[in-house]
């Protein structure tokens, strides 16, 4: 074994290896950095040139891109609060604040050398583990996919940020949204109002663009300044203080590490919960979580150090069984199908050489990705000190791109709307979003997963030893941390208060009270009912899931009206006009899109906005323009891109005559 | 677009149109003059063109609609066929393989169906997601294989094994399957395990089947965990993944589905010569017969999801001539042995099928009569509960 382990070594680091595994990292760099593209894209990019390539180096160029996928898309959660992908959500709760701050380049240095650490030891445990991993992947059946899938829901109670019912009712909604589509268990579709776009269920890139990117901008647009509040002086310095934050919090990196390892390697899961569950982790057991949320470098070093280990780990079903454990490994398990590599148990006895030249081809991946973006970490940071009203038409811009390349549909865009509403209203009343986004991206997961195990195992599934040692988990994750900090609390009383966060805060986070919260207790109730009615007719196995998740937000909403009116309400004002006059005018710009065309209306936006909102010059402005165009219309000539045409684009595009 | 003259009418008129356009923008004042200059000739050419496709040549681009994401099975399967087809070709055109996924591949081909034009270089690759919506009526299907020409369609088998805790031989296992409920998972009762489910019913199984598995290997993960005792997969993942168990005696191979020969029956998979097929295990108990509804049906799934499970497609309005020298070419090259070789490896061992034969085959999978419809209807609705909503 220790020849292939050396072989396998000697392979990597042959110069022909190393320059396709680079190509591979610039590609997956491009496609990560670029909300909306992720690991697809870059296959479609690099698909041609796989094609009858040697195995190895098809291989190497292969592992490039899929190493760094998870640690490009940090730039634009970080700087921009939009999330890249689905590796990236919890990035975003603590980055972009962070970057508010005028914090971006720590932030950045930090998650990528997490990243880079992730990554290695990620590899490091694969190394043994891949043979030994068998009966580990195998032990897991659905009955401990469900349990985990619980534990990433139960982090909504550590995320809905003082309170605990508003969070529920959040991922109540979230879960409601989630369950549009086809029923698993029967294949039924459910709420779709016999739209063709909602058959398929909103896409996840759409929904994290809208109930995160969208109310940002806002907000930003509104306030007419930099990303960047305030401490410009300290931008340069970040770099460091990012390395000094990542080594003080070594062993944190460590343990997200390892557990993003373990849950990559279980199929069917891995991405979507992973940085919830290290997220929720490192808020568990900081000493002073009071700053999570608003800008805690651990939040950021966690799910960052997490989801390239769990890359790693994703490798062990996708090689062994042929069953891809994350989004990105489907995309490496088309790349290796392409190659004539068929996945299965002869990927450790006859290809081990093959399987070890895979692994380090990602822990050198891993190293020379978040490298060259710790290198890029410094420059890019500084975007955050351009004025926003220059910089808001190009992200917007940049989501409508990005969610458009979701389905590439126009429902795209009206989802995202919808969403951004629902994301506007929540952070002017300080709802949880992070919930909301955990109910929708585990819905579909949390309802599979009971039913087949329901189906497999009846209720013996939940005294499954796999499960029950999850369950234990889950509460020693709880109550692990109350106990220590009840101790603490008796040892230095003193220092227990002053940590806790302000008692004006608290009261007015639980107690306040104002008309959108008014309005989204109506919403939700109105959509729950509704929900009800609509899977009314359907199959019990279909209908049951929607009809608990209605359930869940309709006691929330009563839970939190009932709070109030026992607890007394705190009349607050919440002043969201001129924020949904903003999200108007963004629906009248997809209007406009739809009708004319998405690049003639996205260039005569910028130039209009640069000129009459932003005043600068028009030599400034037709730069600008001209900066998105190319931007536009060279992603459409290189990545084989659509957009959607019309009237305009018809007439100005052939013209230009790149299409 | 060097050989305008040879190129059939509407290629002709496109061209044009672009060359209109982009002369309007060198000078807005000759605009009219320009567009009379433009519509002059196409006026000229259009009582020639029906001369003019006497020597009709393949268009130098060709554009596959993949209607799956990248890096998907048709997605491998149409990039791996677009290497060797264009080979043949005269000209050797490129092909630009167009992902366009969603809706299990319904709207892709939808927005195709729409849109394509019959110049013969729009092509469409289909799977059976994509047949098995439009043989089942769904709602969202606006696409009718008879507006499609068939170029070529390839094949694939599959094989039905149980765990060896059911029995040590297929025969005991399947007198066993015959009295004792096993489980079986799947990923939704009307995709491409449809027919093997028929099949477990005709040879009177007692299935509970679990679904929401998001792919035949989760399906083979959970037989693997000892969860079902009864699983299908294809061939290619058969060799790889289920081989080993064989070997190691934790499973025991039953029938594989078998293969359609030229003349539409159902014959041993030759990559499985050993193991018999549902139709002989069905067909051997007495009172049954190849005219039974059931087993009509049965073979119409499985001619369209198996033994034509991929296909290419054009619009058939497509130049007869040019349309001849691509069936002419998918002839060849289900013959070359270099690409049989290749085949073999990458997509399975098994023959293309081209020609008139293969086109009408394909025309009587698609078709199902009103009763066959109202079959497998109540069949969806007594055995998976599931209520077919359909047009």
């Amino acid at each position: 074994m220790i020849d292939t382990l050396l072989s396998s070594l000697g392979h990597v680091f042959t110069l022909t290896h190393l320059l396709f595994m680079i190509v591979g990292i610039f590609t997956g760099l491009l496609v990560g950095i670029i909300p909306g593209l992720g690991g697809i894209a870059g296959m479609a990019l690099l698909l041609p040139f796989l094609y009858g390539l040697d195995p190895g180096y098809a291989l190497g160029m292969l592992m490039g891109l899929v190493a760094v996928i998870p640690t490009g898309d940090t730039f634009a959660s970080v700087l921009m609060g939009i999330p890249g992908s689905s590796a990236s959500q919890a990035t975003v709760l603590d980055g972009f604040p962070l970057a508010r701050k005028g914090q971006a380049a720590r932030a950045l240095t930090s998650a990528f050398l997490s990243s880079l650490c992730g990554g290695v030891i990620g590899a490091i445990i694969l190394t043994g583990f891949i043979l030994i991993a068998r009966p580990l992947v195998l032990a897991f059946s659905s009955a401990e996919l469900f349990v985990l899938t619980l534990l990433g829901l139960t982090m909504v109670a550590v995320l809905s940020g003082g309170n605990l019912f508003k969070g529920t009712a959040a991922c109540g909604l979230g879960l409601l949204v989630g369950a549009i589509g086809a029923a698993p268990a029967t294949g039924e579709y459910r709420m779709n109002l016999d739209i063709d776009y909602l058959y398929d269920g909103i896409p996840l890139i759409v929904v994290g663009l809208g109930i995160f990117a969208l109310p940002e901008i806002v907000e930003l647009l509104l306030s007419r300044g930099s990303i960047a509040k305030d401490g410009h002086a300290h931008l340069g310095k970040g770099w460091s203080t990012g390395i000094k934050d990542v080594f003080k919090n070594k062993w944190l990196v460590a343990r997200c590490a390892g557990i993003g390892s373990l849950v990559g390697t279980i199929p069917g899961l891995a991405g979507s919960v992973v940085d919830w569950i290290t997220y929720g982790f490192a808020l568990k057991s900081a000493k002073d979580p009071s700053q999570f949320g608003k800008g805690d470098i651990r939040g950021v070093i966690a799910p960052e150090s997490a989801n390239n280990a769990c890359a790693c780990g994703a490798m062990v079903p996708t090689l062994l069984f042929g069953v891809p454990g994350s989004g990105t490994a489907a995309v490496f398990l088309g790349g290796l199908l392409l190659l004539g590599l068929e996945p299965g148990v002869s990927m450790i006895t006859t290809h081990l050489d093959m399987t070890y030249t895979i692994i380090w081809s990602l822990a050198l991946a891993n190293i020379l990705g978040a490298g060259l973006c710790l290198v890029l970490a410094r420059p890019v940071a500084q975007l955050t000190r351009v004025p926003f009203a220059i910089l808001a038409p190009a992200i917007t811009i940049l989501i409508l791109f990005a969610a458009y390349q979701a389905s590439r549909s126009l429902g795209d865009w009206v989802a995202l709307g919808m969403i951004g509403m629902i994301g506007v209203l929540f952070k002017s009343a300080g709802w949880s979003r992070p919930a909301f986004l955990i109910g929708f991206v585990l819905a579909p997961g949390a309802e599979n997963y009971f039913y087949q195990s329901m189906q497999f195992h009846g209720a013996e599934a939940f005294l499954r030893p796999g499960v029950l040692i999850i369950l234990g988990l889950i509460l020693l994750a709880f109550f692990l941390p109350v106990i220590r900090k009840a101790i603490i609390r008796r040892d230095q009383t003193h220092d227990a208060i002053e940590a806790a966060p302000s008692p004006q805060e608290d009261v007015l986070a639980s107690r306040g009270f104002g008309g959108i919260d008014a309005l989204l207790l109506t919403m939700m109730a109105v959509v729950s009912l509704w929900a009800l009615y609509d899977v009314r007719d359907l199959m019990p196995l279909g209908k049951a899931f929607p009809t608990l998740a209605a359930f869940i937000t309709l006691v929330s909403v009563i839970a939190v009206i009932f709070n109030g009116w026992r607890r007394g309400m705190i009349r607050v004002q919440q002043p969201t006009f001129k924020a949904l006059g903003v999200m108007l005018g963004f629906f009248i710009l997809i209007g406009v899109s739809a009708l004319q065309g998405f690049v003639t209306t996205a260039l005569l936006f910028c130039l209009g906005f640069q000129l009459f909102i932003a005043r600068k010059s028009a030599k400034f402005a037709g730069l600008f323009t001209l900066g998105v165009a190319v931007f536009l219309l060279g992603m459409q000539s290189v990545m084989n891109l659509h957009y959607p045409t019309g009237l305009l684009d018809d007439v100005v595009l052939p013209m230009i005559s790149l299409r | 677009m060097s050989n305008t003259l040879g190129l059939s009418k509407h290629r002709n008129l496109k061209h044009r149109n672009v060359k209109c356009t982009s002369f309007k923008r060198m000078s807005l004042k000759h605009s009219l003059k320009t567009v009379l200059a433009c519509l002059l000739p196409v006026m000229g050419v259009l009582p020639l063109s029906s001369v003019a496709h006497a020597n009709v040549e393949v268009p130098d681009t060709l554009t596959w609609t993949v209607p799956f994401g990248v890096g998907g099975g048709t997605d491998v399967w149409a990039r791996f066929m677009s290497n060797w087809v264009t080979q043949d070709l005269p000209g050797q055109p490129t092909v630009v393989i167009d992902n366009v996924p969603g809706g299990g591949s319904i709207t892709g081909v939808n927005l195709f169906s729409k849109r394509a034009d019959a110049d013969g270089d729009e092509m469409i690759v289909t799977s059976a997601s994509t047949q098995y919506p439009a043989m089942l009526r769904d709602r969202r299907v606006r696409y009718h294989y008879a507006d499609w020409e068939l170029i070529l369609a390839a094949p694939t088998g599959g094989v039905v094994y149980a765990s060896s805790s059911l029995g040590q031989d297929s025969d005991s296992v399947l007198k066993k399957l015959a009295s004792e409920e096993v489980k079986f998972a799947g990923q939704t009762p009307t995709g491409l395990e449809m027919p093997v489910l028929m099949a477990f019913d005709m040879l009177g199984f007692k299935i509970s089947p679990v679904f929401g598995m998001k792919s035949r290997g989760e399906g083979r993960l959970a037989f693997e965990r000892g969860e079902v005792a009864l699983d299908f997969q294809t061939t290619s993942a058969y060799k790889s993944n289920v081989t080993p168990l064989i070997e190691a005696g934790q499973a025991v191979p039953l029938f594989s589905l078998g293969m359609m020969n030229e003349d539409g029956h159902i014959e041993r998979d030759p990559s499985f010569p050993d193991l018999p097929t549902f139709s002989e295990l069905y067909l051997a108990q007495s009172g049954h017969s190849r005219n039974d509804e059931a087993y009509q049906i049965f073979h119409k799934f499985f001619a369209s999801g198996y033994a034509m499970q991929k296909m290419l497609l054009v619009p058939k309005d497509v130049d007869p001539q040019l349309l001849e020298q691509y069936r002419q070419a998918a002839r060849t090259l289900a013959d070359d042995p270099a690409f049989l070789k290749e085949a073999e490896q990458k997509i399975g061992p098994y023959k293309l099928m081209v020609g008139q034969k293969a086109a009408a085959h394909l025309q009587s999978a698609m078709q199902l009569s009103e009763t066959q419809h109202e079959w497998v209807k109540q069949w969806l609705m007594e055995r998976h509960h599931i209520r077919l909503q359909s047009r």
